[in-house]
Order: structure tokens, then C-alpha cells, then sequence
């Protein structure tokens, strides 16, 4: 394979699945209780995204990852402490809010403007990456816009899988209703890729890629600039947990037959 | 005062999509509670198609068709709806959140100095239009406006019913669109190699499968093939849809043993799916936080688990059996077999 792809890969951090979530509404407007106490993770969708892009850049040697995300650096620095002994990249940290109540429209905007002004990116070998939804704000649409804005009209969502062809071209596995994919086959890049779970286990953490990672993901972090995120006519009326505890009947002591004639009666006729 | 744009698109038969006529449904609604205008986009291969669409009174029909809409790509797509909106000048555009509209309609929005909000589960509102999203894996649910038109809003699916009428009185307007050059060709449709189909969104049933299935037993043996076995063998005996959990999608990449049917596509949950279906019976499945956020859709939902404390006890499960899923499980299939007997 002779691709030499630069492929940016825009990443957010999330509190751990496990952690407990508390809604609250502050000056600033909704967020997560304690959210900057809480365990993080880098988003799942965009940490596959993150391996597939490493993986097909060791497949085309000359290419390139970047790593963009927007967090508070504190929050970042955490997070990357695991992240950097997976897959090499170079980090490109922004200082913006944490949480997923933030406008998309603003993210995307501050986004596209880092991505533009990376030294040394050609946009024709863009592959822009991400998860197709965050695990905050879940809209799906942060790619998009910041595709839009770099003038990308090649885009997929919910992808599992790309292959490149010896020509440049790539064909893409899109996640679709029905538990199927669409296959499409796009002449080359610029494209952006919105991520779905992908086909790569989670590398191993590799204590030499981080030390390499880290001598330059620390200056990058203390270069990171600030960048506020505007509203953007954007107003919430409320936020709350739903109501959705169940009382729950725990049978300890029925035999396999009685529930197994229990079920039959509560699927019902299909 | 709004305008209302419902966004709609055919499928490979020449018909609205179920999803797209809920969304008809809903904006007839909207119109009428704000007293706004209503106008239908229709996105369709070919323009019979597009005039024999239902749609209510009064409203405007506007048509983008041709064989590049046949299937859906970013570049057609996004065109074809940007020159739909263009023309209605809507404030307010709804869209069914399916996989066509999803991956085009942010980028619409950009194009015209708009804002979208997707993943709606209800409009609301008496002096302007409220929407309730879920965020956070729907873990957090928030109700929420804005000020910027145009407002694009992609609704949940099941939320409306589907608009049923005669094809509508009035006249199809079509609507010219310039295309960008093209540089992806959508090749069709793939199943995932599992051999089964085992993913049906239109059941009634969830069956999700754990990791305990592919543990050892009590017995002290791994029993993956049998276990391979009662699933499928219940799938198709109940017509049910089949989910997973992360844990046992993931164990395939750690050479744990694996059910063979089971996919990415199956998964469960946070970082998974988030089916809607009336009923869901978990097996083999601790019940745990990220797992049950991809169950916020599912009304009646048991559990058959042998750890007595498992998270579907704690308000997540309305009956939980403690008891061995093999032997429940087999008990099941005969009698499910019995009764189509």
C-alpha cells in the first residue's frame, strides 16, 4: 500500500461508563456534578476511531495522526496519561468546557479552525476521523459540521470498516437500519469517517509508546490555547435524571419449568 | 410566526419510509398547534413516486428527485436537501433521525446559517417550540430551545404514528438541484457474515445475551456450543431480535470463547445500541449501568440471572429469575416449539 494519509482524529474526553451521573444547573448553565472529579475516559466511538486511524497509518507508511480534542488541559493530561501508550499520535489539546451541554455548532467551529492550522496537514490527504456520537452530547453531528466548514463533501457515519485500494480509493462499511452496512467505494480523500465500534480490539498498553507520546504531548498541553464556547441562541429549560427505577419481583425459588411456562405466557403469541 | 418543513425521503420500493411518514405525522401536528405553514420535502428516485405520497391538506409539496437520490450519499443527499429547504425558507425543518437523514442533515444546516438538534424523543411548548433529548447514553434527559433559525430537528422513530391518507390533491413542485461533482459510488447492502439474521428491529422481543453464557458452568465446562444452540433455536422460535453485551462481543479479540453469530452490530448499551422494542429478557447479564442505557427504550424488560443481587434487581428489571439460563432456556425452547407445533 503507497497511501500517505494525514488522518486527524477528533476526540473528547467522558466520565468512566461506571461513574454515577448528577445532573446540576449552575451560572453557566447544566452539567454533571462533580464532573471534573470524575474518573475520565477518552470517548469510546472516537478511542476506536483513534485505533483504526493508527492502525492504517502503520499500513501506509509516510502517513500521519493527529489527535485533536477539547477539554479542560487538567482533564486532558488525565486522560492521556493511558491513551498515549496505545497508538502513536501527536496531541493537539484545545482548553474548552468539559461536559455535553455545550453547542455543537460552537464545538465543531473551534475544532475545524485547530485543524485548519495544523502545520504541515494536506487537506487532500484529510481523513478526518471520530466517533459517529459522543458519549456526552450523542448528537452526531460535530463531524459533519467540521467537515462542512474544511469544504469535505465525502462523509460516512457509523463506520466498521475502510479499505484502501491500490489507487487511492476506499471502500467504506457504514452502519445502517436492520442491523446492516452500506458499502461504498469513494476515489480518495479528503472524507470524513464518523465512527461506530470499528473491528480492532483495544491495543495493549505499550509503556515505550507513551514515553514517546508524552515528550510531546506535555508542551503541547502547556501551549494549549483557551477557547470558549459560545451559547449560539442555544437556552435549556431543564435537565434531569429520568424516572426510572422499577419495582422489581426477584423470584429465587421458582424451578426451570415454571419459568420457562411464565415466559411462554408473557412473550405471547408472535 | 414559523414555518414547518417535514424532510422525507423514499425507500428502494418507491415509498415514503415509515420513519419519514411518523415525521409527517409530526409536523402536521406542529403546524396546527403553532397555526405555521407546512411544507413536505420528498427526496425520491423518481417523480411518481414523489406524486403519490399521502400528505395532509394545505400542504406545500416539494420534490427533489432523480437517480442520484436513489441511494443515499453525503454529496446527493445533502444537495438534494439543501435545495429542498432553500426553497420552502421553513424556520422549523423535521427529519426522521434514520441513518440517511443523520448523516447528511448537520451539514445542511451549516449551509444555511442554521442549527440542528437530533436524537428528539417529544416537541413541546405553548410560546415556542421545547424539544427533549437525551444526553450522556441516555442517562440524562434535557428539554431545550433555541433562538437561530433554521432549526433542524431529527425525531426518534416510533414517537408519531405514521401519516395515512390519500395521495395528496396538490401539485408536486419539483425542485432543480446542482450536484457536486460525485467521487463516492454506494455499492448496496451487506449482512454482516454471522450467517443468521439475527438483528430484527420490527420484533417485539429483545433477547440479550451475556457473558455468562460462554463461562464455565456448573458442571465446571464451557457449554459456547450449546449455548449457540438454545439462543438461536429461541430466536427463531420467538422471533426475537438478539442484543448483547459489551463483555461478550468484546471476549472474540481476547481468544475467549465466543458465540459465533454475534457482532458489534449486536452490542448493547453505552457503547452500542439503543433498540426499541415492547419486551427484553436478559440472560447471562450482570445488568450493570452502561449496559442497561441501551435498554431506556424496551417497556417490560426481565432478567434471568444466578447472581441474586445482579443490577437488573436494583429497579432496572421488572422480574428478575434466579436461576440457570441453560435449563430455563431449554425448558423454553420446547415449549415455545410445542405450541407452533
Amino acid at each position: 500500500m503507497g497511501n500517505v494519509l494525514h488522518i486527524v482524529v477528533c476526540a473528547g474526553t467522558v466520565p468512566d461508563p461506571l461513574q454515577t451521573l448528577e445532573p446540576i444547573t449552575g451560572p453557566n448553565g447544566p452539567g454533571v456534578k462533580n464532573e471534573m472529579m470524575l474518573p475520565a475516559v477518552l470517548d469510546p466511538w472516537a478511542a476506536s476511531a483513534l485505533y483504526e486511524a493508527a492502525n492504517l497509518a502503520a499500513r501506509n507508511p509516510g502517513s500521519k495522526v493527529w489527535l485533536v480534542s477539547l477539554g479542560p488541559k487538567a482533564k486532558l493530561q488525565q486522560v492521556m496519561m493511558t491513551v498515549a501508550q496505545k497508538v502513536s499520535f501527536e496531541l493537539v489539546p484545545i482548553d474548552g468546557p468539559l461536559g455535553g451541554f455545550t453547542d455543537a455548532h460552537a464545538t465543531a467551529a473551534v475544532l475545524a479552525e485547530a485543524i485548519a492550522a495544523l502545520p504541515g496537514l494536506d487537506l487532500e490527504r484529510l481523513l478526518l476521523f471520530g466517533g459517529w456520537e459522543s458519549a456526552t452530547r450523542g448528537a452526531g453531528v460535530t463531524l459533519q459540521l467540521i467537515g462542512e466548514r474544511l469544504g469535505i463533501i465525502d462523509q460516512f457515519q457509523g463506520v466498521d470498516q475502510i479499505d484502501f485500494r491500490e489507487d487511492g480509493s476506499f471502500e467504506v462499511l457504514e452502519r445502517v437500519e436492520g442491523g446492516k452496512h452500506q458499502a461504498s467505494v469513494c476515489m480518495g480523500t479528503p472524507a470524513v469517517l464518523g465512527w461506530a465500534t470499528g473491528n480492532l480490539a483495544e491495543p495493549r498498553n505499550n509503556p515505550q509508546t507513551g514515553m514517546a507520546n508524552m515528550r510531546t504531548i506535555m508542551p503541547a498541553l502547556q501551549r494549549a490555547k483557551p477557547a470558549p464556547l459560545p451559547a449560539n441562541g442555544l437556552r435549556y429549560i431543564s435537565v434531569a435524571l429520568p424516572k426510572q427505577q422499577r419495582t422489581t419481583r426477584v423470584e429465587k425459588d421458582m424451578t426451570p419449568d415454571a419459568i420457562a411456562r411464565e415466559l411462554v405466557e408473557w412473550i405471547g403469541a408472535e | 410566526m414559523e414555518s414547518i418543513l417535514a424532510l422525507t425521503h423514499a425507500d428502494e420500493s418507491g415509498s415514503l419510509t415509515k420513519a419519514s411518514l411518523e415525521i409527517v405525522t409530526a409536523a402536521a401536528e406542529l403546524a396546527s398547534r403553532f397555526g405555521a405553514s407546512l411544507t413536505i420535502g420528498i427526496v425520491a428516485p423518481d417523480a411518481a413516486a414523489a406524486a403519490a405520497i399521502p400528505a395532509p391538506a394545505g400542504a406545500r409539496l416539494l420534490a427533489v428527485t432523480g437517480e442520484a437520490f436513489a441511494q443515499p450519499r453525503y454529496a446527493s443527499d445533502a444537495a438534494a436537501c439543501e435545495a429542498l429547504c432553500r426553497t420552502a425558507q421553513a424556520t422549523i425543518v423535521l427529519a426522521p433521525a434514520d441513518s440517511r437523514f443523520a448523516r447528511v442533515l448537520a451539514g445542511v444546516a451549516h449551509r444555511l446559517g442554521g442549527v440542528i438538534d437530533t436524537h428528539i424523543t417529544a416537541i413541546g411548548g405553548a410560546e415556542s417550540v421545547e424539544v427533549t433529548r437525551w444526553f450522556y447514553r441516555q442517562r440524562i434527559e434535557g428539554i431545550l430551545s433555541r433562538e437561530t433559525r433554521p432549526w433542524f430537528l431529527l425525531l426518534e422513530a416510533g414517537l408519531h404514528a405514521a401519516f395515512a391518507a390519500a395521495p395528496a390533491d396538490a401539485q408536486v413542485e419539483h425542485v432543480p438541484v446542482e450536484l457536486p461533482a460525485l467521487r463516492t459510488t454506494v455499492s448496496g447492502l451487506r449482512a454482516p457474515a454471522q450467517g443468521t439474521q439475527t438483528i430484527r428491529p420490527d420484533a417485539k422481543l429483545l433477547f440479550v445475551a451475556g457473558a455468562g453464557w460462554t463461562k464455565k458452568q456448573s458442571d465446571g465446562k464451557v457449554r459456547a456450543a450449546e449455548a449457540g444452540e438454545l439462543i438461536l433455536g429461541f430466536l427463531r422460535l420467538a422471533g426475537a431480535s438478539l442484543g448483547s453485551s459489551k463483555s461478550l462481543v468484546d471476549q472474540g479479540g481476547d481468544g475467549q470463547p465466543v458465540l459465533p453469530f454475534l457482532t458489534h452490530m449486536n452490542q448493547i448499551g453505552q457503547t452500542g445500541a439503543t433498540p426499541r422494542h415492547a419486551k427484553g429478557l436478559s440472560t447471562c447479564c450482570h445488568g450493570e449501568e452502561p449496559h442497561v442505557v441501551g435498554w431506556r427504550f424496551i417497556g417490560e424488560r426481565r432478567a434471568i440471572s444466578l447472581d441474586p443481587n445482579c443490577g437488573w434487581t436494583r429497579g432496572k428489571a421488572d422480574v428478575v429469575y434466579v436461576a440457570d439460563a441453560f435449563d430455563v432456556m431449554a425448558k423454553l425452547n420446547l415449549l415455545l416449539d410445542a405450541r407452533k407445533g
